[in-house]
């Protein structure tokens, strides 16, 4: 993994950690981040970690960027000494698969799409040698996923995948993003899963949809009062296949404030993870479900 | 209530110098995209330089005053009529309890920055005042204004009228709008004739520009140095594993249309991007209607810091003159 530096304009620093994606790449921009956190560099205004890169923003007015570039490759060396453990939660996200909703948004956009004969389900099903719609939600929802970026817009967040890199799913984003992606869609690009924070443009494949809000710029929702975003680097996901009485369920326990995510805190060891997938990600179900 | 907003014109908004701190979850800065025309207007009409203004696209909103105040506008020449009567851009003018504000037809630029002394008044959210419609945050409800709308004034000293910034200190950008950028990030994605290409074609801008990014079209398509992807990113030669995005990255899906990211920016995704507009230029992206040409022009470090200086130089001379 070699580190790569660039300047963004005259205002940000660029690191990619490494080219392609990996945990250990995720937490060796983890390491870094928290390190330029805690050295309070004067100037730095904004720390963004993300998948397998990081960015830091500065004001060129208060230190250098040359100088800026400097500080960032000691720190660079000192972070390597870190372990790559976190303490972090385990969060149950509720999917409804094949909605409505995406369905409808998918199909006005299929000229933008790679196979505008299917949808993006089967599709990716297809190219993923999974057993239709059934094999595609089985191998979707069966292992837990790491949150390794939240970005894009607020609070969404970039899931990877906990399972060996031969199961992966893997799909190509959109050939043009659409301009529409509905609010809280379960989507996938390369390797990453996400959830649609908002209603907007996207590029990514969508294959269902969560009735669980998991931002709210109001702070009304019960779980969102601390803060307005749900989601922080670290955190890992396990997706719950719902039907849609459960979906509509829902909807209507989190308006009435009645609805709380399953949310456990968890430890996680990346040099454990990498020893025993299985088995890990059995401890966090176990952990998530009390058994 | 002081304003009351009878037409909202097309997309106005509550901005201030915006909201950094958030990028990391996704919550952009937001705040004027000509922060210099915004400095400009606060400044005219008595204002801390940082108070929230409205920034109106294309088209001026129509806003009745309830209170007496002194208003500036700057940015865009979009002239200010009070009670129907004209007044003169980058000039603090009085309106009076009862009178109207409104607009005739944008003549130069894109985005005209209304100040009202005292400044506008909407709840602080997450430290700044600014809209950011996409996420639902700050501003006016977190949206654009519409007919019906009450906004209030902040409480501050009015300055007199007459104030008036001269045009030798404006800022608007040429024709062709020359964007000065620096090289990087993934530059090295294209081949090196794409790379003249780039920088030689004259692009123009298209429809698709807003808060959020400015999209260019016209200039010829790029080629990718052959690579295996990355696992993770996608198959596309212009994917990358997702990252964050810089203020004034310009990335290019599919290596046709350039996309320069503006203060609503998202603040990251999957594709690659050929380097950052400077920050001084920034402000000029926020005066571009569609359709105007563009020319990206390469720049060093050293060259984006004078500029930034030079920005500050000018900034300095309207401070100076009140």
């Amino acid at each position: 993994m070699k580190t790569r530096y660039s300047y963004g304009g005259d205002e940000h620093i660029f690191v990619e950690c490494a080219e392609e994606m990996s945990l250990e790449a995720f937490f060796k921009s983890l390491s870094i981040t928290n390190a330029v956190k805690r050295a309070k560099i004067k100037g730095v205004t904004e720390i963004c970690p993300a998948n397998a890169s990081f960015q830091i923003k500065f004001d060129p007015d208060v230190i250098k960027p040359v100088d800026m570039l400097k500080e960032l490759k000691v720190i660079e060396k000192a972070a390597a000494k870190t372990k790559s453990t976190l303490k972090t939660r385990i969060i149950e996200i509720p999917v409804l698969y094949n909605d409505p909703w995406t369905h409808e948004t998918l199909m006005r956009f299929r000229e933008r799409h790679q196979d505008p004969t299917s949808t993006d389900i089967e599709y990716t099903a297809r190219i993923n040698n999974l057993a239709g719609v059934d094999g595609f939600i089985e191998a979707h929802s069966g292992a837990p996923w790491f949150v390794s970026m939240v970005g894009f817009v607020a609070g969404l967040p970039f899931l990877y995948q906990m399972v060996d890199r031969q199961r992966q799913i893997q799909s190509p984003k959109y050939l043009r993003p659409r301009t529409d992606t509905p609010k809280l869609t379960v989507g996938h690009g390369g390797c990453f899963g996400c959830i649609y924070s908002v209603r907007g443009a996207g590029g990514y494949q969508m294959f269902g949809i969560t009735p669980m809000p998991i931002y709210d710029p109001n702070q009304k929702i019960k779980y969102l009062r601390d803060f307005m975003c749900l989601f922080k680097p670290g955190d890992i996901v396990k997706w719950k296949p719902i039907a849609r009485a459960e979906y509509d369920a829902t909807v209507i326990a989190v308006e009435k404030g009645k609805f709380s995510p399953r949310i456990k805190d968890v430890s996680f060891s990346l040099a454990e993870f990498q020893k025993d997938i299985d088995g890990t990600n059995k401890k966090l179900m176990g952990a998530l479900y009390g058994h | 209530m002081a304003i009351k907003v009878v037409k909202p014109g097309l997309s106005t908004t509550v901005q201030d110098l915006g909201r950094p701190g958030y990028y990391n979850i996704g919550i952009p800065i937001s705040g004027g995209m000509d922060r210099f025309a915004l400095r400009a207007a606060n400044m005219l009409v008595g204002n801390r330089e940082g108070l929230a203004v409205l920034e109106a696209v294309f088209m001026g909103p129509e806003l009745e005053f309830t209170e007496d105040a002194t208003v500036a506008v700057t940015g865009a020449e979009l002239p200010p009529k009070v009670n129907g009567e004209l007044r003169s851009t980058w000039t603090s003018f009085k309106v009076k309890k009862g009178q109207s504000l409104s607009f005739d037809f944008l003549k130069k630029g894109a985005r005209a920055y209304i100040a009202v002394s005292g400044g506008i008044d909407v709840p602080v959210v997450l430290g700044s005042r600014s809209t950011y419609t996409l996420g639902a945050l700050g501003g006016h409800e977190g949206r654009k204004l519409a007919a019906g709308d009450k906004l209030k004034i902040g409480k501050g000293r009015a300055a007199k009228e007459g104030r008036r910034i001269s045009e030798m200190l404006h800022r608007m950008p040429g024709t062709p709008a020359q964007l000065r950028m620096i090289p990087g990030l993934y530059w090295h994605r294209i081949t090196a004739e794409a790379s003249q290409h780039f920088l030689a074609d004259t692009w123009k801008v298209a429809p698709e520009a807003d808060r959020i990014g400015y999209r260019f079209k016209g200039g010829r398509a790029l080629d990718f140095v052959p690579r295996t992807p990355p696992f993770g990113a996608g198959s596309d030669p212009s994917n990358i594993v997702d990252a964050c995005y810089p203020y004034g990255s310009i990335q290019i899906p599919s290596g046709t249309e350039p996309i320069v990211l503006h203060r609503d920016a998202v603040s990251g995704g999957g594709y690659f991007m050929v380097g950052a507009v400077i920050s001084a230029d920034m402000d000029l992206i926020g005066q571009l209607q569609p359709h105007t040409p563009a020319q990206f022009v390469s720049v060093t470090m050293a060259q984006a810091l004078k500029a930034r200086r030079d920005r500050h130089k000018l900034l300095n001379k309207i401070r100076d003159a009140f």
